[in-house]
């Protein structure tokens, strides 16, 4: 057992802290460390990376005690995927921010950031599902105040809403969980893998209460139709830089479901079965036309890239509710993708509408500064976003396409191809009236500073897309292996030595 | 005893969903305390309900209860309180900005 596997958790931990105690009048020195810790962070995660790559999956014993009794945290590939993941988003966005100054327009941005970041990895590394809840509210509270940084009416009044509608979602977990734990007994997640396939009869219908609620929880997260109402105002609002971290958020409520429903709910468990597959895989086809129309009718910027987050969430489970190891591989690969196009889409979204002052649609502007960059970037992430070629939305999507079969095909391709048909529509309307339509001169618009940074930043997300697809190859050999290992969790549950006192 | 701790957790669920469909911030947040009130006592159900047993080891005790679900509320509890008290502070901030405490977005906004 090595200690590396909890340093994504302590180091933003304590540099948060460090930065709300020591640094919080100099914002000079707390960008330094903060980007310091973030980049010692994509360091650790990706030494963690190749760690479970080649040891397989491995287990950290809290304070030494041993499972199921203390609380764990498990590295395998999945985890270390989406750690690494998490730090390399959040470090271009942390450039980005620092490099347009939104984190000089409120208090505390890199103390929140560093705690969102403990909050997210945390999550992704944990192997307790008590601590999965911890985790969770760990990364709520910091993206409460991230929702909110820069304050404002608008802002405020769909921070309220986001948080009411995340704390129903907290209650509904524990209340998952509490029945969960009066059936087995145990909260541990490989001891529930271990327990819940000799379950007596009679728990079956506790435990299937409990499964569609915690379900239900991960499908807040992931905004799945119909629990997605909070994201669309929550994401249009919130400072671009946080929309963009906030990509990473979704994909914790789709890794949820994915380690969740390998691990310890799989289909063939008799209590369950099909039951949650039967659930999702509607709810996900519907999220994606929910999303497309979004798309299509927003009237403002901002709500384009939220409605266009929406669609991706459904893309993505749409693979993952297939429970296959094809599919859950191909929806490994387009949750990278989709985080990183997600990313930049906010990104892009945030320089135009803070060169143009306004994020609407509906009425046609002088032409920008920077119009021609701009808009490259713009078309760019857009083509990635609606999974045009030759991008990696495109290999993403093919990859679902191909590992959907059987009877669900004609009914899963027709909607992927559908909804991504829409989407390109939607976006070409939306470029059309930003780059195009423009009217008047460029003079017209107040001067805006160049921010090189922050150009830089975008570019560094789009060149992430470029590597993901040159890269697809090796990438989904190694996911295939991923996913073989989810849905044969033994090597999983072995690690966790559990019984062995 | 069993059904007096169910009819409760069932009744504040109730009152606390109702509450949360009012679309105005303070019934909103109470609404959201009482739902937290339900879910800690059906945490502590779930070690099943005993009375007058100890959780930790005692050379006279009878028999003993579930000590997981106790540490378990404790946990719920200060999260529930540290959100309540966010939520309270940015209910108060809205209503501040905007004059008025409507949860729902305005006309204008959607």
């Amino acid at each position: 057992m090595h200690h590396w596997i909890i340093v994504p958790v302590v180091l933003p931990a304590i540099m948060g802290a460090f930065t709300l105690l020591v640094l919080r009048t100099t914002l000079d020195l707390a960008r330094v460390f903060s980007t310091a810790a973030t980049v010692a962070l994509l360091g650790v995660s990706v030494m963690l990376l190749h760690g479970a790559t080649v040891n397989g999956p491995e287990v950290y014993f809290l304070g030494d005690w041993p499972a199921p009794f203390g609380i764990v945290l498990v590295l395998d590939r999945l985890s270390a995927l989406m750690v690494v993941l998490t730090a390399f988003l959040a470090l271009v966005v942390q450039l980005y921010a620092i490099g347009t100054g939104w984190d000089r327009n409120g208090r505390h941005f890199h103390a929140l950031w560093q705690f969102q970041l403990m909050g997210v990895c945390g999550a992704f590394l944990t192997g307790d599902a008590f601590n999965l809840f911890v985790f969770f509210e760990v990364l709520l509270i910091a993206s409460y105040g991230l929702m909110i940084h820069g304050g404002g009416r608008d802002r405020l009044k769909a921070g309220v809403q986001y948080v009411a509608y995340n704390l129903l979602g907290s209650t509904l977990f524990l209340f998952a969980l509490a029945t969960i734990y009066s059936v087995t007994g145990t909260l541990n997640m490989a001891d529930l893998a271990a327990k819940l396939p000799g379950l007596p009869e009679g728990d079956f219908a506790l435990i299937r209460a409990a499964g569609v609620m915690l379900l239900m929880v991960f499908a807040i997260k992931g905004a799945l139709v119909p629990l997605h109402f909070w994201l669309p105002a929550t994401y249009a609002e919130a400072p671009g830089p946080v929309a963009a971290l906030f990509a990473v958020m979704t994909k914790v409520g789709a890794y949820a479901v994915i380690r969740c429903y390998t691990l310890f709910f799989p289909e063939d468990l008799p209590a369950t079965g099909l039951l949650f597959a039967d659930l999702l895989l509607p709810a996900a086809l519907i999220t994606l036309f929910v999303g497309a129309f979004g798309v299509m009718g927003a009237r403002n910027l901002g709500r384009v890239a939220a409605f266009a987050a929406i669609t991706s969430m459904g893309t993505l489970f749409t693979a993952v509710a297939q429970f296959t190891p094809e599919a859950t591989a191909a929806a490994l690969y387009y949750a990278v993708h989709s985080t990183l196009a997600g990313g930049a889409l906010f990104l892009i979204a945030d320089l135009v509408i803070s060169r143009r002052g306004t994020g609407t649609l509906t009425e046609a502007l002088p032409p920008l500064p920077q119009n021609g960059l701009l808009a490259a970037f713009f078309m760019a992430s857009a083509i990635a976003t609606a999974g045009m070629p030759p991008l990696s939305g495109f290999l993403g999507k093919l990859l679902i396409l191909d590992a959907t079969r059987g009877p669900d095909m004609a009914i899963v391709w027709g909607a992927i191809l559908m909804s991504s048909f829409l989407v390109i529509l939607g976006f070409s309307r939306a470029g059309s009236t930003l780059f195009w339509k423009s009217q008047g001169t460029p003079g017209d618009l107040p001067t805006h500073p160049a921010q090189p940074l922050a150009f830089a930043a975008v570019g560094g997300l789009l060149a992430a897309l470029a590597v993901w697809t040159i890269a697809a190859g090796p990438a989904t050999g190694w996911l295939e292996q991923t996913a073989r290992m989810l849905h044969d969790p033994d090597a999983y549950i072995a690690a966790n030595k559990l019984g062995a006192e | 005893m069993e059904i007096l701790v169910a009819s409760a957790v069932g009744l504040m669920t109730a009152v606390g969903i109702y509450l949360i469909l009012r679309l105005r911030s303070f019934p909103v947040i109470v609404g959201l305390a009482l739902l937290s009130y339900a879910c800690n006592a059906f945490i502590f159900a779930s070690g099943r309900i005993v009375t007058g047993l100890p959780p930790i080891l005692s050379k006279t005790a009878a028999g003993y209860t579930d000590p997981l679900p106790q540490a378990l509320v404790l946990t719920a509890i200060v999260i529930s309180f540290g959100m309540t008290a966010v939520i309270v502070m940015m209910a108060l901030g809205a209503f501040l900005e905007s004059g008025d405490d409507r949860i729902d977005l305005a006309e204008d906004d959607k």
